[in-house]
């Protein structure tokens, strides 16, 4: 079993829930197809969907919720 | 009372602008900045900075304590907002007061009375100002709605009071789908606002976006003639004019006159814009909104008029009255201004922030360039897009449209991708050499007429933004 890691593809504030008052989109150690959204980056007022572009389980988030990251920061690992 | 000192409560070009205006009268500037703002060039122009919090804006130039603070610790005299972050803000305005220092802008009430949608309706109808024919203030009751829109017609739009910056707006196009709308739009302004108040405007389908810049020292109100800002991509100003160029004289003439007859009617003291919709083909202009704070267009009309906008913000503020009067203000030939945005318009206009490794800016007679870079400055990723506003003056406007195309083919921002290849490819465009546009012109433009590739790497939707 190996770690895959899930990075950030742009610099921004990384959201894990669509909005304020929802639940995330991804708990912690769930487990995640490569098509899923795992979290939003906002940049510059604009929100772009992150995919987990990976597949795995156990999913283990490296960065809180409304946290800010820079490109190629890793957001979260699975177990593959 | 004398401004002797400000603190700027803004961030990016506009800070870097009032500090100038302040620096030319005199006056001692502190610049409050983010975390992530330590390095930008306001900061460093102002003869001090305080940091006020981390990154998010919520947290920092939203801060009206923090701000408020900060300003009572510099001893400054006064408060510049700029424009978005807390510039429309009547609760900070009036907080500044309370604290014993004056707001740069108009008082708070004023604020709040031009910001509720449809009150400002009512004070433009009753200084004789003409509106987009539809409800006379809110409408609650469906039977009154049905009988105001077979009046207007459609298509037409239900909008909610409490909404704003394109939120909380629907259109209808048949009675049947007014019926089914009407009670939907009610909840979700409720849901959404806190304030289920809907009001009902005919659609003007073919407008230009005209706007007169008025200034005012709370007993006398000037305006400084109009832009023309059709040019918009989501409901956002790409490229901005002064003068509006297809516009009759007698019309200009009513315009300006009714902007500055609805300010005065409200002892309006500051710099202010008062926001129309002109369509061309009945020669009719409606008002729609009066923003009360200093426009990222300004420079256009500082250009045609030769009025520093921001030092006479700053001298009525202070209690002066205004040095012009409106005989002393004419016009002399025609601004274009380009919002150079760090965005990739080959990737749906997906914002790219970076590092600066290169800036060279064109310089001449009539160009100008307001911006917050320099090389090696790494632009953050928390707030807006604008980079820079690249502005234009010539005579008329083909030598003006001449002239931005050389001065944006000189101006070089190497390190992170802008938008100075739509600005370019608009100046090449016959439609926009006739200045045949409207608001509704560029986004179908871009799809027809603008050539990038069309792969954004995440779908973008996009905040509704101030």
């Amino acid at each position: 079993m190996s770690k895959l890691e899930i990075k950030s593809p742009l610099p921004g504030t990384f959201y894990r829930k669509p909005s304020p008052d929802a639940a995330s989109f991804k708990e912690d150690g769930a487990a995640v197809t490569e098509k899923e959204t795992i979290g939003l980056i906002e940049v510059m007022k604009s929100f772009h969907e992150i995919s987990a572009g990976v597949a795995g389980a156990n999913i283990t988030f490296l960065v809180d919720d409304a946290e800010p990251v820079i490109a190629g920061q890793v957001l979260a690992e699975v177990e593959a | 009372m004398t401004i002797r000192s400000i603190l700027i409560a803004n961030r990016g070009e506009i800070a870097v602008r009032i500090i100038r205006a302040a620096k030319a009268l005199g006056i001692r500037t502190v610049q409050v900045h983010s975390a992530a703002d330590a390095d930008m060039l306001a900061v460093k122009l102002a003869d001090e900075a305080v940091d006020i919090g981390p990154p998010a804006a919520a947290k920092s130039y939203l801060n009206v304590e923090k701000i408020i603070e900060a300003a009572k610790a510099a001893g400054v005299d006064a408060i510049h907002p700029g424009y978005g972050f807390l510039s429309e803000n009547a609760e900070f305005a009036r907080a500044v007061v309370d604290a014993g220092m004056i707001f740069i802008g108009p008082s708070a009430d004023a604020i709040s009375l031009l910001g509720d949608k449809v009150a400002a309706r009512s004070v433009a109808a009753k200084a004789g100002v003409p509106t987009v024919p539809g409800s006379d203030g809110r409408v609650d009751d469906i039977a009154l709605a049905r009988a105001i829109i077979e009046e207007t017609g459609f298509p037409a739009m239900i909008k909610a009071a409490a909404g704003g910056g394109g939120r909380g707006i629907r259109i209808v196009d048949t009675m049947e789908d007014f019926e089914r709308q009407f009670p939907q739009a009610a909840a979700e302004a409720k849901a959404a606002f806190g304030d289920g108040g809907l009001y009902i405007e005919k659609v003007i389908t073919k407008a230009r976006h005209v706007e007169v810049q008025v200034l005012g020292d709370g007993e006398n109100a000037v305006h400084c003639f109009e832009r023309e800002c059709s040019l918009q991509r989501r409901r956002q100003k790409v490229w901005e004019e002064a003068p509006s160029c297809r516009l009759p004289d007698d019309i200009r003439k009513a315009l300006c006159e009714s902007a500055v007859a609805l300010v005065k009617s409200v002892g309006y003291k500051g710099a202010g814009t008062v926001e129309y919709l002109y369509d061309e083909d009945v020669g009719e202009f409606y008002f729609i909104e009066v923003n009360t704070r200093i426009q990222v267009e300004h420079p256009v009309t500082e250009m045609v008029t030769g009025i520093d906008l921001v030092q006479e913000m700053i001298r009525v503020a202070g209690g002066e009255r205004l040095s012009v009067t409106q005989g002393d203000i004419a016009l002399s030939g025609h601004a274009i201004e380009c919002r150079i945005n760090a965005e990739d318009s080959a990737k749906g206009f997906m914002p790219a922030p970076g590092t600066v490794t290169k800036l060279v800016e064109p310089e001449g007679a009539g160009i100008r360039f307001d911006t917050f870079l320099y090389e090696g400055y790494t632009v953050p990723p928390f707030y807006d897009s604008l980079l820079g506003k690249l502005i234009v003056h010539a005579e008329n406007r083909e030598d003006c449209l001449k002239k931005l195309k050389t001065a944006l083919s000189g101006l070089k921002i190497e390190g992170l991708v802008t938008t100075i290849p739509l600005h370019l490819a608009l100046c090449r465009d016959d439609a926009v050499a006739k200045g045949a546009f409207h608001t509704r012109f560029l986004e179908p433009w871009l799809e027809t007429h603008f050539n990038p590739q069309t792969s954004s790497p995440a779908k973008v939707y996009e905040e509704a933004s101030s």
